[in-house]
């Protein structure tokens, strides 16, 4: 249950070499929101697109394969991409929308259709919900201290971030790597995220992420109805290239592992919220 | 899904008889809440056939005093110095099983939080309240305007609690209960809420959800965090109720494909 409900699961990469030489592993997001624009399965997506600010995303709605492309890439900072949730479907004039998201934005996307508080509209048109794996995430400010200060790198030059086997990475236009150790950045996570029971997007149409493929690959859940059927047809397509994935390395143990560390650390967490004070407790959102 | 069945068998078999009853009381409110329950369109329609009997309603229909219902959804907060309002609020939790308040007015005052009287031709009408100030209240719709879909997923699922078999009340009791606790919480509400008890508790995750649920674009993300316009918020309490992590019910959301077509299929 760690991994969620899912139809099938398997290793991935987009066939499309210009969305693969940008995309941060297997270019699924990318590659299956620009099918999915081509045939209409959504006429428009919200996704982190660039800011004025180096490796700061700004939510934006693309609506073309060019707006797609410039989106591709991993931030490891907050794109509060819900926020364009209802615009989306008021100035844009959007009837099928697509949005990309960690797991806590697709559960806004979730909770935005069950209980529509202020969101008018938005329940019946949610048509793609991409959702990524996320283990945490980091305030603006965390990362220009993680990449300038402890990588010494400046943001301007770098090329692509990554975090993957126990460390971070910063990769830089002329071709220098740095990388420090997790452990030096936790302290700059953003606190919200150690109460998060969610790794690999449950509630997404489809998620992907990292973890599990080889480099340049990605894993990938397909969970929902609309998820199968525009994975389906993105196949039949000839959009992917797949593999099983229990013929890749480290393939699903790697993911249920790292799932079910994070879930099992930030239950304690909120465990421990509980009795925070004396006699007292923060809230906890979930009950 | 299984409760699918069961809801198109319950409503083949026994029509007419087994609708609840469901009053719209209109107190302190501009309508708009009504309004919103009217553009289900042809949703409403689909209610009021096989699901719900609207016995009051003065927008609507001739029903002159407040009767015995099932469901008040109750528009508008109190005037404190207008004693038929005084009346009628009291009339309704008696007359009633259910009592929802039906937009920001009613759960929160919203708007009328800042009437201060002084105005013509009733310049001693000052005070508002929202209704749980002098009632007890089941159950919250909030917003300015609650969105039409969120008050007819309440109206289906006031009708399988209380005429459904037992898997449905408790879909219906599990579907509801974030509402009710929403009622017990309290009735003041403004985008200070995102900040006493979603940032300050350590809980905001920087979505952006209350930037898009409130309806004055009071709320802005500032490097992932929601900033807020006080001065323009009028404290209706959508962002609060809309932000995953007011409320995040995973018993209910992990089933959010079926429940979705559940709705679908008992609208069509």
């Amino acid at each position: 249950m760690v991994l969620g409900n899912y139809k099938s699961v398997v290793a991935a990469r987009s066939t499309d070499n210009e969305i693969l030489k940008g995309a941060q592993d297997g270019g699924i997001v990318t590659q299956l929101f620009a099918y999915a624009l081509e045939e209409g399965i959504i006429d428009g997506a919200i996704v982190a697109g660039p800011s004025d600010e180096p490796w700061k995303p700004e939510p934006v709605i693309a609506t073309t394969k060019a707006e797609l492309l410039a989106a591709r890439g991993t931030k490891y900072t907050l794109s509060p991409n819900i926020a364009l949730l209802k615009e989306a479907t008021r100035s844009y004039g959007l009837d099928r929308i697509g949005i990309v998201g960690t797991p806590c934005q697709m559960q806004a996307v979730r909770k935005a259709q069950l209980y529509p508080i202020g969101m008018r509209d938005v329940p019946d048109k949610i048509a793609l919900a991409i959702g990524i794996f996320c283990m945490e995430n980091f305030p603006y400010q965390s990362l220009e201290a993680m990449v300038e200060d402890h990588c010494n790198v400046k943001l301007e030059s770098v090329k692509k971030l990554d975090i993957g086997k126990g460390k971070f990475w910063a990769y830089t236009e002329r071709g220098a790597v740095a990388q420090i150790p997790l452990k030096v950045t936790h302290k700059y996570e953003q606190p919200g995220c150690h109460v998060c029971l969610d790794y690999v997007s449950n509630l997404a149409d489809v998620s992907t992420g990292s973890v599990g493929a080889p480099d340049g690959w990605s894993t990938v859940f397909v969970r929902t109805q609309n998820g199968e059927n525009a994975w389906g047809k993105a196949i039949a397509a000839g959009c992917f290239e797949t593999k099983p994935i229990e013929e890749v390395k480290p393939g699903l143990d790697l993911v249920t592992k790292l799932a079910t560390e994070k879930i099992t650390k930030n239950q304690k967490t909120l465990e421990a919220r509980a009795t925070f004070g004396v006699g007292k407790g923060l809230r906890n959102p979930y009950i | 899904m299984d409760v699918e069945k069961k809801v198109e068998k319950t409503k083949e078999e026994m029509p007419v008889v087994e609708k609840i009853t469901v009053g719209h009381v209109h107190l302190s409110g501009c309508t708009g809440c009504l309004v919103s329950f009217a553009d289900n369109y042809e949703g409403l329609f689909k209610i009021l056939d096989d699901y719900a009997d609207l016995v009051y309603a003065l927008t609507l229909a001739d029903v002159r005093h407040i009767p015995e219902m099932d469901v008040a959804l109750v528009e508008g907060s109190v005037c404190l110095q207008d004693k038929s309002s005084v009346e009628e609020i009291k009339e309704a939790r008696e007359k009633a099983k259910v009592v929802v308040a039906l937009g920001g007015c009613a759960a929160y005052g919203n708007i009328t939080r800042f009437c201060r009287g002084g105005q013509w031709n009733q310049p001693q009408m000052e005070s508002y309240v929202p209704i749980a100030e002098l009632i007890d209240v089941d159950l919250y719709i909030p917003g300015c305007a609650p969105t039409p879909q969120q008050i007819r997923n309440v109206c289906i699922m006031a009708y399988l609690l209380l005429k459904g078999n037992d898997e449905q009340k408790e879909l219906a009791g599990a579907y509801l209960k974030p509402l009710m606790d929403l009622a017990q919480r309290g009735d003041e509400a403004c985008g200070c809420d995102l900040m006493y008890d979603v940032i300050n508790q350590g809980l905001c995750m920087g979505c952006g959800s209350c930037a898009a649920a409130c309806p004055v674009r009071a709320i802005s993300m500032e490097y992932g965090k929601p900033n807020i316009d006080r001065d323009l918020c009028i404290k209706c309490g959508a962002c609060y109720a809309q932000c995953p992590r007011s409320f995040f019910n995973f018993d209910v959301m992990n089933e959010f494909e079926g429940i979705s077509e559940l709705i679908k299929g008992v609208m069509e």
